[in-house]
């Protein structure tokens, strides 16, 4: 059963750099796991917490977060803002013991198409390795 | 030692009042916020006095928390700051959270004098029913003065370690003050210094950190580990946390007491986020079920992660939560491991951004790491 199991995978994707590595990737005719649903936003620094914690509560096994490298962020400081909201984010996930490995933080550039794919699929199989979310086992939430 | 003056009082609470009362009828201040008792069995309110005769009634360290004060003088100053001095006497907590909200844009800090004392802790408001708090004030005044743990205080309270304030202009030593009759009262800044120039209670020289505070802070420590160890808190993962909220009314009283709270619009009341027939109907697809009313856990958890780097700790939203759901013990738990990511004490510096406003370029690397990395 568990090789069967496909995760449901939320990739937010800034605008510039996350959602331009997608771009590269497909430039390349490289491929992601279809189970990936890329969500992008203008910045990983405008993306509030709590959409990651409803995504997670509501039928997502994984959420990953992708940016600008830093010091390249399109605003200058939202990638680095946005890894302090995540870590943030993890902490209270780990103290409440809710799963913090389920949400991922990674920097992508523009032109990294290949980079994008591969954290895609690590993720993926991070997340098969991991099991369904238990989360979503309770939908009275 | 810093300059301080000894007031007379057989407690620490009746030591505060005569400092007020001598600030306010020496015309440094034109008013002071305080406690006040407004009922006869042990009713207490935040007032702004500015008449001297109206202080008979002032109970500074009365040990209840009507409300976080930090959150209320913000509400004062908000728009703009007082023209005229005002003191204001706040608890350690209450202080911190007048800081946070500082920091947050809440504040205009100017023309206050803040005074505050070591903390023995508050009781939790439903302790006061019915005056049952007025028999056991003499223990308590009595555990103050010789830095012993009073028993049955908020759970918060009982395992606070930030009872001596940071940063206050005059702070009372009432913890460990050994129950003399004379209590001093510490300058810490030059205007604290000014505040006590000319005042009745020799001039003299004292400090916070007595014996008491000492002692008082290894036991206020070891009630903290076992707090977080015995208090019923969620069992981990989600099913224990939908119990430890099964009772959650959706009342939304811990967010309105929270002194940190401070958002005109909270996200959770926006538009945006308010439950439509298709909000159900997807739940109902996507996830086979749903809470009714829904995203009880959500808004916890999202309150978490607005507040809880800078949550002090004041125990305002256990107090207030009509189910006893003992919200406080939960949020200072994740606070203190948010708040420790960040190395952050939330009200010690008023220079020190909250950790969301803020970043260094070379940090958590575990997070999300450099470029090349792994």
């Amino acid at each position: 059963m568990d090789e069967e199991f496909e995760p449901k995978l939320l990739y937010i994707l800034c605008s510039w750099c996350g959602s331009g590595g997608s771009e590269s990737a497909r430039a390349h005719g490289l491929k992601y796991p279809a189970n990936v649903l890329p969500y992008r936003v203008n910045c990983t620094g405008s993306l509030p917490p709590v959409h990651i914690l409803r995504a997670l509560l509501e039928g997502a096994d994984g959420v990953a977060v992708s940016g600008c490298y830093p010091g390249d962020c399109h605003y200058e400081g939202g990638n680095y803002h946005a890894r302090r909201r995540v870590a943030l984010t993890k902490a209270i996930l780990e103290a409440l013991d809710l799963g913090e490995d389920r949400l991922w933080f990674r920097f992508v550039a523009h032109g990294e198409g290949r980079r994008f794919v591969d954290t895609a699929a690590e993720f993926n199989d991070h997340l098969k390795e991991l099991g369904p979310n238990p989360l979503n086992e309770i939908t009275t939430t | 030692m810093a300059k301080a003056a000894l007031m007379e009082g057989s407690n620490a609470d009746l030591a505060a009042r005569d400092l007020l009362k001598s600030l306010l009828s020496s015309g440094k201040v034109r008013g002071v916020m305080t406690l006040v008792e407004t009922g006869p069995a042990g009713e207490v309110n935040y007032e702004l006095v500015a008449d001297v005769a109206a202080l008979e009634n002032a109970t500074p360290l009365y040990p209840l928390m009507p409300a976080n004060a930090g959150g209320l003088l913000s509400r004062l100053t908000v728009l703009e700051g007082f023209e005229e001095p005002v003191a204001a006497f706040l608890r350690p907590c209450e202080l911190r959270a007048f800081v946070e909200l500082g920091k947050l844009h809440q504040v205009n800090a100017e023309n206050i004098l803040l005074i505050s004392a070591t903390c023995g802790g508050v009781y939790p408001l439903r302790a006061s029913l019915n005056g049952g708090l007025a028999d056991g004030l003499p223990a308590y005044w009595e555990a103050v003065a010789n830095g012993e743990a009073a028993e049955g205080l908020r759970p918060t309270c009982s395992a606070c370690e930030h009872f001596v304030p940071f940063g206050a202009d005059l702070v009372l030593a009432a913890v460990g003050s050994g129950g003399a009759g004379r209590l001093a009262v510490v300058a810490r800044t030059p205007r604290g210094d000014e505040a006590l120039e000319g005042l009745e209670g020799a001039a003299g020289e004292a400090e916070v950190e007595t014996a008491g505070v000492k002692s008082l802070r290894e036991k206020r420590g070891a009630a903290r580990a076992e707090l977080f160890e015995t208090e019923p808190l969620p069992a981990p993962g989600l099913e224990g946390l939908v119990a430890f909220f099964g009772r959650c009314v959706g009342c939304r009283s811990c967010r309105s007491v929270c002194p940190i709270c401070c958002c005109e619009i909270c996200y959770f009341d926006a538009a945006a986020t308010e439950p439509t027939p298709r909000t159900f109907d997807v739940h109902l697809k996507r996830k086979e079920g749903t809470r009714v009313p829904p995203d009880t856990l959500l808004f916890h958890l999202g309150r978490l992660t607005h507040m809880s780097a800078s949550c002090v700790g004041c125990g305002m939203c256990a107090d207030a939560c009509p189910v006893y759901v003992p919200v406080a013990t939960l949020f200072a738990k994740v606070g203190a491991e948010t708040q420790a990511l960040f190395e952050y004490v939330p009200g010690k510096d008023p220079e020190e951004e909250v950790p969301l406003q803020r970043f260094e370029e070379e940090e958590l690397a575990e997070v999300g790491e450099e470029r090349f990395g792994s």
